[in-house]
């Protein structure tokens, strides 16, 4: 996905000279084309993602349309408050790579691991949030962006080969993208590469006779409101999957739409619950610990299906 | 008529003593010590016609707490009216106790300490890039450098060499909860920006003579500059000078009028190199 990031990103550099690009010392062997193709428009402003997002603030005032690149965890609550009093404050189109949301950065340990990003940047009023599921849907949503006027957050893979099953790399702000339809009442709603997962869960549970619809929500500011609202409002369970933690991130998305919208489906959250605990590993290995695996997740749409099944919905009315 | 000429050290503290009064607010004295160095900037230093063009001198006040300063410039260069002034710290006023870009004439938003040198810093690659002249000048506190993305602006200014970067440090020798040696001492100031690499000048801060001759030249062998202006916390006013309640504390009626009379008979009295 960081691969197919900056091949665009280098592509529409071409086209338009306001595009620069910043990073924080990191993206081996992924920054290095746009650095070699536009040297005067690339900068490693070393350690620094405070400094990072402020000198990206003071070049988007001046016109540029400057992109900052980090791990995600590093690009977001490191320099939080810059982003908060700069580009969203000022309005100001500055760009923010993350890349390795979730558990992609596996044995490099907790400090590594992107759990909080999406909750505290979604808590930004007037800053796109876009969470891309697949390398090709992150390409699409680049080229749908990366020209607004306002500052931007892109929660990124480092998976540059893997493809979700369904999407074909469709994108559009505000919207959700569809990737299994089903007319049953289970819906799974799912962020990030993650899609991946969540589409073999219902394949899985298919093949045990319970349909489920499957939706992708990559536009997570502004959220897809009026298609979460047309995919859930006959469903009687909808189960959220992210690596990222419950609070604050897909699962209160849905959850706060579900009840503002007076939607009558129970809500699951599958996503990280814990703290760290001193035991590591790969990216796989803690999806699996903490339930983000295929099974798991058949698993818990199941139970969940099984009980809101029993009981009839109760929509309420405000 | 509004021009360069209007903007005066004098002018800005009696509009600075004025609105505080008005308003019932503080923060007068941080607004006294940089008097003198807005009264320069914005009477010719700053390269600035009109705010609205692209291509002016930007300005950034980092220490955006003594934003009231910047607004009595903005409206010594008719940019800001009587009225809206008077609106300083009212319900519905676009004038707070810190800037916000939204009014014309404010370049950023400031408030948060340690916040405006890097978006300086990106003001400046930005021109560069751009192949302009325009400079771009931020005004700090020496408080302010206790953070540390101060630095990592340092360092990259420096390593890029940015000459077209002006930062100016408000010296006064205090901050928030006391004086700033012994808070956490960064002395010698200068000193400590010239080891990052930046030219650096020590002058007396609200000597307009002295802060004129500081900002004409560009940092030597392409540098960044830094101006450490050492200046009074409360300048012009015997009782507020060096006393850190006036950080926080309004003045009364009978306060008001002696800080006025003594800001007018300080302009009256012979002065070598006044603005």
């Amino acid at each position: 996905m960081r691969a197919a990031i900056l091949r665009t990103l280098t592509e529409l550099a071409a086209a338009d000279a306001r595009v620069v690009l910043l990073t924080g010392d990191l993206g081996f062997m992924v920054v290095e084309s746009f650095a070699e193709r536009f040297p005067d428009r690339f900068w490693n402003v070393g350690v620094a993602e405070q400094d990072m997002i402020g000198i990206a603030t003071g070049m988007a005032e001046a016109g540029l349309i400057p992109f900052t690149y980090s791990i995600a965890t590093f690009a977001t609550l490191r320099p939080y408050e810059f982003v908060r009093n700069g580009p969203v404050h000022h309005r100001l189109p500055v760009r923010i790579l993350g890349v390795g949301g979730g558990f992609e950065y596996g044995s490099a340990g907790p400090t590594h691991h992107g759990l909080e990003d999406v909750a505290v940047m979604r808590a930004l009023p007037g800053l796109t949030v876009v969470a891309p599921a697949d390398h090709a849907q992150a390409a699409a949503a680049l080229r749908a962006t990366w020209d607004l006027p306002g500052p931007v957050y892109y929660r990124l893979g480092k998976d540059d080969r893997s493809l979700v099953p369904g999407l074909g790399g469709r994108f559009a702000l505000g919207r959700t993208q569809t990737v299994r339809a089903a007319s049953a009442g289970v819906v799974i709603v799912s962020l990030g590469p993650i899609a991946r997962e969540a589409v073999a869960a219902a394949e899985l549970l298919d093949q045990r006779g319970l349909d489920c619809r499957v939706e992708v929500v990559a536009s997570v500011s502004p959220a897809p409101v009026a298609d979460l609202v047309e995919a859930l409002r006959h469903a009687h369970t909808v189960v959220t999957v992210e690596t990222h933690s419950v609070v604050g991130g897909l699962g209160s998305l849905v959850c706060e739409i579900v009840a503002e919208q007076g939607l009558g489906c129970r809500v699951v959250r599958c996503g990280v619950r814990s703290g760290p605990d001193g035991i590591g590993g790969s990216e796989g290995f803690l999806n699996v610990r903490h339930g983000l695996d295929r099974t798991a997740i058949a698993q818990t749409v199941q139970e969940a299906a099984s009980i809101s099944a029993t009981r009839p919905a109760q929509p309420t009315t405000s | 008529m509004p021009s360069t000429e209007a903007v005066s050290a004098h002018a800005i503290r009696r509009i600075v003593l004025d609105q505080s009064k008005r308003a019932h607010v503080g923060h007068i004295g941080s607004c006294l010590s940089i008097a003198d160095i807005v009264a320069v900037l914005y009477g010719g230093v700053l390269d600035v016609a009109d705010p609205g063009d692209a291509d002016r001198d930007r300005f950034i006040l980092s220490k955006g707490h003594a934003a009231l300063a910047l607004y009595a410039a903005l409206h010594l260069r008719g940019w800001l009216n009587a009225e809206e002034l008077d609106t300083y710290c009212g319900d519905g006023s676009r004038l707070g106790v810190h800037p916000e870009h939204f009014l014309p004439g404010v370049d950023f938003s400031t408030g948060s300490l340690g916040h405006g040198l890097a978006m300086g810093v990106g003001a400046a690659l930005a021109a560069r890039a751009q192949g302009s002249s325009r400079r771009v000048f931020v005004l700090l506190s020496d408080a302010e450098c206790n953070e540390g993305s101060v630095w990592e602006a340092v360092m990259f200014a420096a390593h890029h060499g940015l000459a077209n970067l002006v930062a100016v440090v408000d010296d006064n020798g205090q901050q928030a909860l006391g004086h700033t040696k012994d808070v956490l001492d960064l002395s010698p100031m200068a000193d400590r920006w010239r080891a990052f690499g930046w030219d650096a000048r020590g002058v007396d801060g609200n000597d307009a003579g002295g802060l004129t001759a500081a900002l004409a030249r560009p940092g030597l062998g392409g540098r960044p500059l830094v101006v450490v202006a050492e200046t009074t916390f409360g300048k012009g006013v015997s009782f507020m000078e060096d006393q850190i309640r006036w950080h926080y504390m309004p003045m009364s009626d009978a306060e008001h009028v002696q800080a006025v009379e003594e800001v007018d008979q300080a302009r009256c009295a012979p002065q070598s190199s006044a603005p």
